[in-house]
């Protein structure tokens, strides 16, 4: 196989290798880091939510127990 | 709305898919369609990588020294930002361009380094002063002195790089080819499509990642505030750090 390919192919592939890992290791990185916001976020939102449903109920009662008055 | 889509916002929607397909033309372009070198042969192809990685590096460092003048001006930390970003996007560049740099020396001259050629030291010279950026943020504490040393130190480097560009080309004794500009190492017609898409490429890429860090750190500041917001143990600044503080939007 080696013989079909032109000289010097190791150093040009090694050279793109060196690129793309470079790539790879930094939007890695970035992707753990934002994957981690994300899924801080996602449970900051569903704190926000179930926080609204329990208002919504306590309101809710609080009328309808005015309204038995 | 998903919350990756609430994160990143549409334009780096767009810059992402736009940089990979340039990128990946440019290399289908170096490989199928520009000719082989005769001086150098097939090792030649690396120059499709390694010198629009340098440029971009270099249109960094001067573009954060730009956002630095940007920040001195207007005193906004987005500002601050920008540039702090620029500058780490080209230190991780410039990391490439000099990996890349020394295994195209090695395939062509058998070295992986040599001392006496101006434009490689005159790059490793720029890669070491802007080394020394991140330790210089980390090494101030207060969040306004460190923005405004650091954009100082970005707009002094930031005018060292043509400068220092200019003083390589007018030096004389050169082993390192000249791609853009003269007529000996210079390319043929037909590399010239690949290795201009790849520099366009470069940059696209350099745009995109910058973006989303960018849209990192600010959605970091705004799940801080947030958490403040909900009474949520979370302070304004977690300690020493070199990156900037940004404000949530």
């Amino acid at each position: 196989m080696t013989e079909t390919l032109p000289p010097n192919t190791g150093f040009v592939a090694a050279a793109y290798l060196v690129f793309v890992a470079l790539l790879l290791i930094y939007v890695t990185i970035m992707s753990i880091r934002a994957s981690r916001l994300e899924r801080e976020l996602d449970q900051l939102l569903r704190e926000e939510d179930e926080e609204a449903v329990v208002v919504e109920a306590v309101a809710e009662e609080t009328v309808s127990g005015e309204a038995g008055r | 709305m998903p919350t990756s889509k609430r994160l990143y916002g549409n334009r780096l929607a767009i810059l992402a898919p736009l940089a990979t397909v340039v990128v990946l033309a440019s290399l289908a372009l170096a490989f199928f369609q520009a000719p082989i070198e005769a001086d150098q042969g097939f090792s030649q192809k690396i120059i499709y990588i390694h010198v629009p990685l340098a440029i971009t590096t270099l249109i960094g460092f001067i573009w954060g020294g730009i956002c630095a003048i940007q920040y001195l001006r207007s005193g906004d930390p987005r500002d601050d930002l920008r540039s702090y970003t620029a500058i780490h996007q080209s230190l991780i560049f410039c990391i490439g361009a000099l990996l890349t740099g020394m295994i195209w020396a090695k395939a062509s001259w058998g070295q992986w380094w040599v001392w006496d050629e101006p434009t490689l030291v005159s790059f490793l010279i720029v890669f070491l002063l802007y080394c020394t950026y991140q330790p210089l943020r980390f090494s101030i504490e207060d969040p306004e002195r460190q923005s405004r040393y650091a954009a100082v130190f970005a707009v002094v480097a930031g005018a060292f790089v043509p400068l220092n560009f200019i003083a390589v080309r007018l030096a004389d004794p050169l082993i390192h080819p000249r791609v853009l500009g003269t007529a000996e190492g210079g390319l043929t017609p037909g590399m010239r499509p690949a290795f201009y898409l790849g520099i366009l490429g470069a940059l696209l890429l350099f745009f995109t990642l910058c973006r989303y860090e960018m849209a990192n750190k600010h959605t970091r500041a705004q799940l801080k505030a947030l958490k403040r917001r909900f009474g949520q143990d979370a302070p304004a600044r977690a300690g020493r750090s070199s990156a900037p503080e940004v404000p949530a939007r």
